[in-house]
């Protein structure tokens, strides 16, 4: 796989003064692929994909994104990647068009070029009509696929997406999210973070979970899925608390069991035989909700935390 | 030597003129779609015509016309134009490669996006100086031709003047921009301030540094600004001599010094 690998890191690390972010992780990523990154705030989710991006050096550890040394051949690397950073950092002083014009122009791409590329682009993103708007005026949404838009002026071979549909709402995500899949069937290698489980199951081929600088599980989702989880969870409330106290009441129902402050969760391949059985033993949950396992039931397993707090 | 750090300044891992020429192309549309931004532009022009105005003009009518160390006898006018205009060279180019540049990198952000293309931290300071000088040299054309105007220069030497001053603003420009990396905040921006002002008032601007004691001369014969009013006079006056190109030199390798650090300091700032 290594002669395939677009991204390969072993040992990577990044420090901030004696503050370790990330923390010696493996990867690779192949061609093709759509690659990320579930993990919380403050995982080195961003600090893994700046140092991709060749726009941060590593601390220690080995990596090559397409072949290349980031530290050499940065310049290389980057006219070879499209990349939508976490924050938007579009340029307020430029309109929508020339945000991608004036952008395809440090790519080397002419001035002919990049108007058609822009052009193409806007259409793609949906936001044609705006092209001569300044970029303030833009909800959050078309920021993000402005600059998304403004990732692709160069045709990357890989791009990189941090956080891509944080704080929009879930009309503006859907939308993301279809555009996001028609580059992944244009055969456009994506790399993305995220801490939405819906997200990553939506759009990743494979990913890894990160927490505080490590990888702890790396798979497609729905390997994850079945490794650190059951096909089923059953979600029991109860009038009374502390909840602690269940935990004795339930031994011996699904696989395991896992007590929040609000409610326990029942993992079980069967959820309603689950419930059955709570019922049978007359424990009268004042809530009860079976539903599929997914990412977040992963995560809470792997670390003992909640995805997103 | 001097060949060689620009050089290396320049072509280490290999600055493109393509990508210098898309961050000057990124401030031309900055500055079309900002109304606020002509106000600075014209703003940047009255200062040295005020100066001129008040000094050359007004103060010259008591002083009369002075002398040289060579003999030539100036009207006080014709002296100290060049001085001013040298000075605002070093003034417009300073004020882009520090201030703006500091505020593009650390507040606006202007170059976050653009450090994840292919352009290199040095080909953004080097396209920041290049905008500097256009912007710069429409201001000395100008003054140039109000020198015309009032008898100061010849359009002949005008013209000569024009390039030595493009040189004040890269050398001064490049420097510039070290300091910008050093900053540590605004406060920083004071202290050059008054260093910058120090040597407007001493570097041969409103008197010749004869008038001044012997070690005070060595002093000033060390400071760039000296060169600068020196070099330009010599074309303004129409008396340039060997002396000249020695301040040319001098200039160049202020300029190449001022581009090695910059690339070096910039790339481990900007890369974090
Ligand atoms: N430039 C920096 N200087 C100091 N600490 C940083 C810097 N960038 C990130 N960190 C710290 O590194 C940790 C990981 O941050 P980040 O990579 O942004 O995580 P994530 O993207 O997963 O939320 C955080 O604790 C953050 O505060
Ligand atoms: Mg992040």
């Amino acid at each position: 796989m290594t002669d395939q690998s677009l991204i390969r890191a072993r040992g990577l690390v990044k420090r901030f003064g004696d503050f370790t972010a990330v923390d010696g992780i493996d990867l690779d990523v192949a061609r093709g692929e759509a690659f990320g990154f579930l993990g919380p705030n403050g995982a080195g989710k961003s600090s893994t994909m700046r140092m991709i991006g060749c726009v941060s050096t590593p601390t220690a550890g080995e990596l090559s994104i397409l072949g290349l040394d980031p530290v050499k051949d940065g310049t290389r690397i980057r006219s070879r990647l499209g990349v939508c950073p976490q924050l938007d950092n579009l340029d307020p002083d430029l309109t929508v068009r020339e945000n991608l014009t004036t952008y395809a122009r440090y790519f080397g791409i002419s001035r002919a070029a990049a108007k058609q590329r822009a052009l193409e682009l806007l259409e793609f993103v949906q936001l044609a009509d705006r092209a001569e708007s300044k970029v303030e005026p833009l909800s959050g949404g078309m920021k993000r696929r402005l600059t998304i838009a403004r990732a692709m002026v160069n045709e990357p071979e890989l791009v990189l997406l941090d956080e891509p549909t944080t704080g929009l709402d879930p009309q503006a995500r859907h939308l993301l999210w279809e555009r996001l899949f028609r580059l992944k069937q244009q055969g456009v290698t994506l790399v993305l973070t995220t801490h939405y489980m819906d997200e990553a199951e939506q759009l990743c081929d494979r990913l890894v979970v990160m927490d505080a600088g490590k990888i702890v599980a790396e798979g497609s989702p729905r390997a994850l899925i079945e490794t650190y989880s059951t096909r089923e969870v059953v979600e029991l409330r109860f009038g009374e608390s502390p909840l602690e106290g269940f935990r004795d009441k339930l031994v011996g129902i699904g696989e395991r069991t896992d007590v929040l402050p609000d409610r326990v969760l029942l993992y079980a391949d069967d959820g309603d035989a689950a419930v059955n059985e709570v019922h049978r033993r007359e424990l009268a949950p004042s809530g009860v909700l079976v539903r599929r396992s997914t990412l977040e039931d992963v995560f809470l397993h792997l670390t003992g935390r909640t995805l997103v707090d | 030597m001097v060949t060689t750090l620009v050089a290396s300044a320049v072509t280490r891992p290999g600055v493109a003129p393509v990508r210098v020429g898309a961050v000057v192309n990124r401030n031309m549309g900055a500055l079309r779609s900002g109304a606020s931004y002509w106000l600075v532009l014209i703003s940047g022009f009255f200062e040295p015509v005020f100066y001129l105005l008040s000094i050359g003009i007004g103060v010259g009518a008591l002083v009369g016309d002075i002398t040289l160390v060579d003999g030539q006898v100036l009207p006080y006018a014709t002296f100290v134009a060049p001085a001013m205009l040298a000075t605002s060279a070093m003034n417009g180019a300073m004020a882009e490669t520090t201030f703006n540049f500091f505020f593009k990198f650390k507040y606006a952000k202007t170059y976050d996006a653009v450090l994840s293309t292919p352009v290199r931290p040095i080909e953004i300071a080097l396209g920041e100086l290049v905008w500097a000088m256009m912007r710069g040299s429409v201001y000395t054309a100008v003054f140039l031709g109000v020198m015309v105007v009032m008898k100061l220069t010849t359009i002949g030497w005008a013209l000569a003047a024009f390039p030595a001053t493009m040189l004040v603003g890269f050398a001064f420009g490049a420097v510039g921009m070290i300091f910008t990396t050093l900053m540590r905040g605004w406060q920083d921006f004071d202290l050059m301030a008054t260093a910058q002002f120090a040597l407007f008032l001493f570097s041969a601007t409103f008197a010749p540094i004869q008038n001044y004691p012997v070690v005070f001369q060595w002093i000033i014969q060390l400071t760039p600004l000296y060169h600068a009013v020196e070099m330009v006079r010599d074309l303004t006056t129409g008396h340039p001599d060997w002396g000249t190109a020695v301040h040319a030199l001098y200039l160049v390798v202020m300029m190449a010094v001022g581009l090695y650090f910059t690339g070096r300091r910039l790339e481990r700032m900007l890369l974090k």
